[in-house]
Formats: C-alpha cells, sequence, structure tokens
C-alpha cells in the first residue's frame, strides 16, 4: 500500500512542516488551537511510521524504503533515507514517544506554547531523519540540527539553571561531532563516498581504523553518554522541561547507541575488537558506578537521570562484549553474539519507554508542587493513589522486574555477557540490585509513609489527559516485556547480517 | 592603437558605474535635504542597472580589454555579481539608520559607488598598477567613510588608525611589486606568471639570488594582504574600525571588500605567483592558524557586538585562508564559497544590529539584543541563523562553507589542519550561542517591539532565509564556485 508513497521522506518533513506552521500561527491567538494542532500532526506522523513497520520486510538485512537522490553533486552528497532492522523500531519510538510529549505539555506551558510544542515537532522530524539517513553528510546534517531545537527548549523553558545546563549540553555534544566530521570527511578522502554503506566496505589500516574509531567514540559516547563524559546529561535533564527531559532519555541517548551501531563497529570493525576491553570497561563503570552515585540523589530528575546513564551501559556492553564471546575459548559455537546486540537493542526501546515514563511521573509531580526534592514529598499514595499505583508499576519496570520490558534487555545482556568472562555478567547483575534500590528507595520516600506536609494533602490525583499517557506507556512496557518477539523478529536479519559484517577483518 | 582594440564593451558596468557615482555626485549637490532619500533612489537604480548589465554580459571565456589591464573571467563575473547584491543589501540595511542620526547625506551613496568601482576593478585586474589603484580607490573611499560621522571622537580615531595602517600596508604592497616589476619585467599578471615559473625551474640562466629576489617580494605581498584581509598578526585595525565606525560604514567594510580581497588574493598569489606556492603555504598557515586561534578566543572576552563580529572575521579570514592554502581548484572554490556565504551573513549581522539602533542609541553592547525573541519574534530567529551559520551549524550554509573547506584541506593531505581549524570552531561556538542565549533566554529591558520600514523587513527577512535556503541547497552555489576554477 506503502509501496509508491516516499514514506521516510513523509515521516521526516510531516512534523518539520507542521512545525513552522504551528511557528508560523503564533503565541498571539488561541493556544489550544497550537496543542491541536501540533497533537493532530504527531499522531499522523505517528500513523504514517506504523507504514514502516507494515512495509517492512523482515527476511532481509539490506535497506528498506530507500530513497536517493542527488543532493550536491559536488561533494557527491546525496538525500539518502532507508531503514533496517536497527533503524526501524528507533524511527517508531521517536514518532510515538513525540505524541506523549505533547500530551504532556498540554496546560503545563502558558509561555509561548507556539515555540514550545514547535521545537518538539521539528526536533522529531530532525530525529528520524538522523535514524534514516544513509549519507554520512546528510546524516550529520540532521545530528547538529537536532541539538538546536533542544538548545532552545531547556534555555527557554527550563528550570533556574537552565542558561548553564543548555550551554554544557551544546558544547559537550557539539565537541564530540566535530571531531566525527573530520573522519567522515577523510574517509570521503580515501574512498571517494559519503555514503554509508559505502563506508563500511572502505578498507582502512589498523592506525587508521583506531583514529576513525576514536573520533566517532567521541562523538557517540558523549550522546549516549558514557562514563566519563556524561556530566552533561543530569544537568540537562533536571533543568530541562518534562517534556524535554522525556525526549533527551527516550530516544537522542539513543542515537548515540545507534551510531555505535551504525558507524563505529561496521567501519572500524578491527579496531572495535582491539577497543573493545576500553568500551566494556566504561560501560561496567557506568552501570555499577553510576548506579551508586544515583542512590544517593535527592532530586528526583537526577536520580532519574543518573539511572539512564546506567541503563544505556547495558547498550554498549551488550555491543562490544560480541567480540570477547567470540574469543572466548570455552565458547565453542560462538554463540550468544546475536543475543547481546538484540539485547541492546530491546535494551534501548525499553529504556525509551520507561525513562520516558519515569520523566513524565516527576513532571506530573512538579507540575503541582513545583519541587523535585525527594524530601518533599512522602505519603503521596493517600492523595493520589491512582498515579501511585503507576509510579510503583513504572519504578518496577525501572529495576528490571521480570514481565516488564525493563527485564528482557538487561537479561539478554546479561546472559551473553556469561558466554564472554563471568565478571562482565556478575557486575552487570549489580544492576537488578542498584537499580531496585535507588528505583524502589525513591518511591518508598516520595510515595508510602506518612503525609508529609499540606504541599501533599492538597493534591490532586491524575486527570484523564495524564491518566491517558501513562496507561499508553504502561501497555507498552507490559506488551515489550512479555511478547517481545515482533521487536527482535524485525531486527534479526539485519542483526545476523550485522554480527557477519564485523566478524571479518578489514586489514 | 585603436577603440576596438580597447574593447570597452566588457566593461561597461564598470564604466556605467562610474558614470552614474559622478552623477550622484553632480545631482546630490543640487538636492535639499529633504529630497536627500532621491540620491537614495538614484544609487540604489544604478546598482540594479550595473547588475542588469553584468548578467548580460557573462563570459565563459577569458577576455582582456584595455590593453591587457582588464580581465574578465567567470570568477570575476560571480564575485561582481555578489559584490553588487551585497552593496544592494548594505544600502537598504543603512538608509533608517543613517537618517536617524543626520548622517543621511549623498556624500555616503556617492564614496560607497566608487569604493564598489574600486572593488570592481581589483576583481577584474590583470595588471599590478590596476589592482593597486582598485585597492586605493576602494580603500580612500572607506577611510572617508569611517570617519564619516565627524563629531563622533572613536570614529575619528577609528578613521585615525585605519587610514595610517592602511596606508603602510599599501605602501608594503608597493614596494613588494616594483620588486616582482624588477626581476619579471612586466606588470602583466600573465607574464609574471611565465617569469615566475621560469626563475623557479631555473629557466634562462636565471640563479638562486633571483628565486630568494621573488620570495623577498612575495614576503611583502603576503604582508599587505594579510593587512588589508585582516589575517593575525596584522589584524590590530580590525576591532577599533569596526567598533569606531557607523554600523553602516562597518557594515560596507564588513562584506563586500571581503570578496574583493579574495579576488586580489587569487590574482596576486595564484595567478601570478603560482610558481611560488610551496612558498606561500608556509606563510599563510601560519596567518591562517594565527586567525583561526585568535579570533575565535578573543570574541569570547568581547561585550561589544561589533568588536565581536570584527574578531569573529579573522577567525573566518582564517578559515578562507585555509582554502586558499590547498593550492587545489577545490581549494580555491571552497574559499570563494567561504568568502561569498560569509559576506553574507556578516551584512545580515550588520543589518540586526542597524535595526535595533535607534536615534541616539547604539546597540552594539550584546546586552542590547537581551529578550530580541519576545520584542521580535521574528527576527530574533533571523539573528538565530545568522549566528548558527557563523558558527557552521548544520541546516544553515556556514556549515557547508566549513565542510567544503576542511574537505579541500583534508584532500591535500592536511589532516592535521583540518583539526586545528575544527577545535577552534568549537571554542568559536561559544559566543555565537552566546548571542542566542542572550535573545531567547533573557528577559529584555527594553520592551517596546521594533519598527522599521517595508524595505528593511523584506531585505532583512531575504537575507536570513537565504542562508537557510543555501544550507537546505547549497548545491547551486557550490557548483556556481566549482565551474569557476575548472
Amino acid at each position: 500500500m506503502f509501496a509508491d508513497l516516499p514514506l521516510l521522506s513523509l515521516i521526516v518533513w510531516l512534523p518539520i512542516i507542521g512545525g513552522v506552521a504551528v511557528l508560523l500561527s503564533g503565541d498571539k491567538g488561541d493556544a489550544n488551537g497550537v496543542r491541536v494542532l501540533s497533537l493532530v500532526i504527531s499522531i499522523a506522523t505517528f500513523l504514517l511510521s506504523l507504514g514502516l513497520y507494515t512495509g517492512f520486510d523482515s527476511s532481509t538485512s539490506a535497506m528498506q524504503f530507500v530513497e536517493k537522490t542527488a543532493w550536491i553533486p559536488a561533494f557527491d552528497i546525496n538525500y539518502h533515507f532507508g531503514v533496517d532492522g536497527f533503524s526501524m523500531p528507533l524511527i517508531i519510538l521517536t514518532t510515538f514517544t513525540t505524541i506523549l510529549v505533547v500530551l504532556a505539555g498540554w496546560e503545563v506551558i502558558k509561555k509561548k506554547p507556539a515555540q514550545y510544542f514547535a521545537a518538539f515537532l521539528i526536533m522529531e522530524g530532525l530525529m528520524v531523519a538522523v535514524f534514516a539517513a544513509l549519507d554520512a553528510i546528510f546524516f550529520y546534517v540532521f545530528w547538529e540540527a537536532m541539538l538546536v531545537p533542544m538548545f532552545i527548549l531547556i534555555g527557554v523553558w527550563g528550570g533556574e539553571r537552565r542558561v548553564y545546563a543548555t550551554i554544557k549540553f551544546f558544547i559537550y555534544t557539539f565537541i564530540g561531532s566535530v571531531f566525527m566530521l573530520v573522519a567522515l570527511i577523510y574517509m570521503y578522502y580515501i574512498g571517494g563516498s559519503f555514503a554509508i554503506l559505502d563506508m563500511h566496505t572502505l578498507r582502512l589500516t589498523q592506525h587508521e581504523q583506531i583514529l576513525i574509531f576514536l573520533a566517532f567514540l567521541a562523538a557517540f559516547a558523549v550522546k549516549v553518554p558514557m562514563w566519563p563524559v556524561h556530566t552533561w546529561l543530569p544537568d540537562a535533564h533536571v533543568e530541562a522541561p518534562t517534556g524535554g527531559s522525556v525526549i533527551l532519555a527516550a530516544i537522542m541517548l539513543k542515537i548515540g547507541g545507534y551510531g555505535f551501531l551504525r558507524f563505529s563497529m561496521p567501519i572500524t570493525p578491527d579496531a572495535a575488537h582491539s577497543l573493545d576491553w576500553l568500551i566494556i570497561f566504561m560501560s561496567l563503570v557506568a552501570v555499577v558506578y553510576i548506579g551508586f552515585v544515583a542512590l544517593v540523589q535527592r532530586d528526583m530528575k537526577k536520580l532519574v537521570a543518573y539511572s539512564s546513564i546506567a541503563h544505556m551501559g547495558f547498550v554498549t556492553l551488550g555491543l562490544f562484549v560480541v567480540f570477547q564471546i567470540w574469543e572466548n575459548p570455552a565458547n565453542t559455537d560462538g554463540s550468544g553474539a546475536a543475543l547481546a546486540v538484540e539485547g541492546a537493542m530491546i535494551q534501548m526501546i525499553s529504556h525509551g519507554f520507561i525513562s520516558g515514563a519515569m520523566f513524565l511521573m516527576i513532571g506530573v509531580l512538579y507540575d503541582r508542587m513545583h519541587t523535585r526534592e525527594i524530601n518533599a514529598y512522602g505519603g503521596v499514595v493517600h492523595t493520589m493513589p491512582i498515579f501511585a499505583a503507576f509510579a510503583v508499576f513504572f519504578a518496577m519496570a525501572n529495576a528490571g522486574l521480570p514481565g516488564t520490558s525493563g527485564f528482557v534487555g538487561e537479561f539478554m545482556v546479561i546472559i551473553a555477557s556469561f558466554k564472554a568472562n563471568f565478571w562482565y555478567a556478575f557486575l552487570a547483575a549489580l544492576t537488578l540490585i542498584l537499580g531496585a534500590a535507588y528505583t524502589l528507595w525513591m518511591v518508598k520516600r516520595v510515595f508510602y509513609g506518612e503525609i508529609a506536609n499540606d504541599g501533599v494533602r492538597a493534591l490532586k490525583d491524575i486527570n484523564s489527559r495524564e491518566f491517558a499517557i501513562m496507561t499508553i506507556l504502561a501497555i507498552a512496557v507490559l506488551v515489550l516485556g512479555l511478547w517481545p518477539a515482533p521487536v527482535t523478529e524485525v531486527m534479526h536479519a539485519t542483526v545476523e547480517n550485522f554480527l557477519q559484517h564485523v566478524s571479518v577483518s578489514k586489514l | 592603437m585603436t577603440l576596438e582594440s580597447l574593447n570597452i564593451a566588457i566593461a561597461m558596468p564598470e564604466v556605467f558605474l562610474l558614470a552614474m557615482a559622478c552623477l550622484v555626485l553632480v545631482v546630490d549637490v543640487y538636492l535639499p535635504q529633504d529630497k536627500r532619500n532621491l540620491t537614495y533612489v538614484f544609487a540604489q537604480f544604478s546598482l540594479i542597472i550595473t547588475l542588469v548589465l553584468l548578467l548580460g554580459n557573462q563570459t565563459d571565456s577569458r577576455v582582456l580589454a584595455f590593453n591587457d589591464l582588464f580581465v574578465q573571467d567567470a570568477m570575476a563575473d560571480a564575485l561582481k555579481m555578489f559584490i553588487i547584491i551585497i552593496s544592494f543589501g548594505v544600502f537598504v540595511y543603512s538608509r533608517e539608520y543613517l537618517q536617524s542620526r543626520d548622517i543621511f547625506k549623498g556624500e555616503f551613496y556617492v564614496l560607497g559607488l566608487f569604493s564598489i568601482l574600486g572593488m570592481m576593478l581589483m576583481v577584474s585586474a590583470n595588471n599590478l598598477l590596476m589592482l593597486y589603484l582598485g585597492l586605493e580607490l576602494l580603500s580612500l573611499c572607506l577611510y572617508a567613510l569611517v570617519a564619516f560621522s565627524r563629531d563622533d571622537g572613536n570614529a575619528s580615531e577609528a578613521a585615525m588608525k585605519y587610514f595610517v595602517l592602511g596606508a603602510i600596508a599599501s605602501g608594503m604592497l608597493l614596494y613588494g611589486m616594483s620588486i616582482l616589476y624588477g626581476l619579471s619585467g612586466s606588470l602583466q599578471i600573465t607574464e609574471i606568471a611565465h617569469a615566475v615559473i621560469a626563475t623557479t625551474a631555473g629557466q634562462g640562466g636565471a640563479d638562486n639570488a633571483q628565486n630568494i629576489g621573488m620570495v623577498f617580494a612575495l614576503v611583502f605581498i603576503v604582508v599587505a594582504l594579510a593587512f588589508k584581509l585582516g589575517a593575525v598578526p596584522f589584524h590590530m585595525w580590525m576591532p577599533d574600525v569596526y567598533h569606531g565606525s557607523p554600523t553602516a560604514v562597518t557594515a560596507l567594510i564588513g562584506t563586500a571588500p571581503k570578496l574583493a580581497g579574495f579576488a586580489m588574493i587569487m590574482r596576486l598569489m595564484v595567478e601570478a605567483l603560482g610558481g611560488l606556492q610551496a612558498d606561500w603555504q608556509q606563510m599563510i598557515i601560519v596567518l591562517s592558524v594565527l586567525s583561526l586561534a585568535v579570533g575565535n578566543i578573543i570574541a569570547i572576552a568581547q561585550s561589544n557586538i561589533k568588536r565581536m563580529l570584527a574578531y569573529s572575521t579573522i577567525s573566518h579570514v582564517g578559515f578562507i585562508l585555509l582554502g586558499i592554502l590547498a593550492g587545489t581548484n577545490e581549494g580555491y572554490s571552497s574559499a570563494m564559497f567561504y568568502t561569498i556565504t560569509y559576506a553574507m551573513m556578516s551584512l545580515g549581522g550588520f543589518g540586526v544590529i542597524m535595526l535595533m539602533a535607534r536615534q541616539g542609541f547604539e546597540a552594539d553592547n550584546i546586552t542590547d539584543l537581551a529578550g530580541l525573541n519576545q520584542r521580535s519574534p521574528w527576527f530574533a530567529f533571523i539573528m538565530m541563523i545568522l549566528m548558527l551559520s557563523m558558527a557552521g551549524v548544520p541546516p544553515t550554509v556556514g556549515f557547508w562553507a566549513k565542510l567544503a573547506v576542511l574537505t579541500a584541506v583534508v584532500d591535500v593531505d592536511l589532516v592535521w589542519m583540518a583539526l586545528i581549524a575544527v577545535f577552534f570552531s568549537i571554542i568559536g561556538i561559544f559566543y555565537y550561542l552566546r548571542i542566542i542565549k542572550i535573545m531567547y533566554f533573557d528577559d529584555a529591558v527594553e520592551t517596546q517591539p521594533l519598527v522599521c520600514g517595508r524595505d528593511m523587513q523584506i531585505a532583512l527577512s531575504t537575507n536570513g532565509l537565504a542562508i537557510l535556503a543555501l544550507g537546505l541547497y547549497p548545491a547551486a552555489l557550490m557548483s556556481l564556485c566549482v565551474a569557476v576554477f575548472s
């Protein structure tokens, strides 16, 4: 049905053009019109993106829905879109999350709502384009461009230290990515093409691979973010408006993980192989050390931000542990690599739902009490019982309770790590304890116990809009937790092909 | 020698502009102050007609005129076109600014038109004398314009500095040119080129001393060019001149003359002294790295937006030199692309500053932009695009300009230069972001919305959207620049 439509272009440009329309409709008129228009655009985009799922051929690892037109002939840069099993689920995650973000900002945003909603819609288009772009420079354009709306979002609608946080966010991510740009230009100089798939087959010496890998690492490690370049994230999360935090956690961090899958590992497999110890070390530090850091936070948003870093550690661990799985002499058949990569992918999608839900919950409380301090709460369950039920559910998911999506990805990665090295798995599994500790302790202090103060006593339970958001997310978390097969199936061929490619040395 | 051999037709746009400048000069004398608008209309009209003449006069080949003093080629056509378009923009932006300051005088337009003529002659020079005369015509007009607001102490100081340092640079240039003349026996650029190649190849009994003489001349020429372009360490005049001049004049200095300066480098270094490329490449590497470093770092410390833009210009000059030092056709076309787009961005930047300025209020402190998003979201958006473009953030055209230059540099195996350039552009991004931060995140001190004429609104919007549109589709302008050097 969708065969003739340039589906990816539509998904990219509909929210961007829609966002411009929202922007032009201005802040003078009725704010309701702006909201409804934004919601309609985001839902339409989501429905279009479902076309990617229904029309997806999961038996092939080739790029699908490919669109290719010459863009800048002087540098052989093409307008080149296409999706495979890695990018397709992430695109749907993006369009799905944007709907929730629009809903979450509904009556909360009083200041310049048109600019607020327009920024999210434009960012949605840019992020989808990042996942879909198959030309390296085309990718880079969107990769950088999406920083601008986020920069504005945090800076205009953020908290007290928003200016510090947003400039830190921008400069951190910008520093990382310009070195990637030089690496891309260098590969163009050697191979004469900016097409990502051509770069996959480009022959590079070990020395070149190491440098290119480090350039990519600078870009993606900041984005994920990996310890020790994670410090922008707690600041950005704390100061960002709820919607901004959700997009940051649910999608922007995934772009870093996606970068490893699309660029670092296939383009420089030998460098990835020889430096895998570094990434695994950084991932395990993120899982364990950042888990402890999360434990001592007093600010709820900061706690969830640190928990995001710990959870993203599983993604990078799952990706880079494959080399050690292959090398482990005890693991003769080399199995488990596919499990690790699929686990990492599931973890990314699941974290998109759960961290989004966590930030939305904090947003619900913040909208009512205007504080994120854990100490300012207590006994919320007495005044907001429905909300507390959701909160406990999502907290369980964040802690990796079996049956929720949080369990699946972590479990797959831990099992796979066992095939590489017992201690990797042991350290990674600590997260099950730590995650439970920091999440549940926060829930205990905020929701249970005596009613802490008059502010809490006066709280009103969630309204139908908030109920709808929570329900949608809860269903998503449960479905992915109980029946992840639809997601793993679409990526299966892609993962096989990816591992096949990465296992062959380029030297 | 007949009139036909002068081939006067190919210099028609210049001849017309000269005639019109003289006419405006005469007409303006008889106009009362309340009819001064007529001078403005005349000046703009002559620019439009000159542009039409230029467009009707395009050529693919290289044509010489005036006994080989004057050359018309693809580069000259393209650069002149942009010089005129950008100067047209400067005139539009400056009208209300000048009116509100009681310096809405005919001299601004007369001198402006003559300086444009000077730029066009520089672009089309095929002879060292011609190049020098074009440069002096441009510079002398600009010296006078800087001091144009004559009761302003800052402006007089700036004019003095500009004049003295500019005269020294011109002296350097003449000195280098005269040595070159002595060694090659000609002022014609093409003949000098032959002589240089013959000398470096050791033909015709050329010895090492002659070769050293050539390099000696080259040093003076490079220094003079660095002075005129504002490359570090010859950049001292720029912040003071940018700051001291009335903003309308700063816009005139900071935009189109960069295109003429680019042409001057191409004519002198590439066409005449191409044989010494290995020598000048070394010198330009130093100039470029220093410009990138000093420009970007010192810009952070500025609180005056015009000074900040001056330092930002210095860093952009570093990028332009980076493209030129690659020494390949890709490098030259990338530098040309960079120069054209830079001139457009900086035109828009000065446009916004002039828009903000009111009667007796200069609006040149960075904090004067505070809360622009509340006062006028549209112009804040335009300024944001301009700043992002200067910082090189996609999807604006500034990104493509940087990408083109970096690609050219990596192509000649100077990856480390590319890394230095991106490193300093990271530093640079901070002060551009600060402008956006002040416009969007800070609260407005002034609350009244900006008022300006319809012409200014349209011009500024076109300017900003052009930066965005070229960022989304840079292929046309890029292939124009590539075609010039192939």
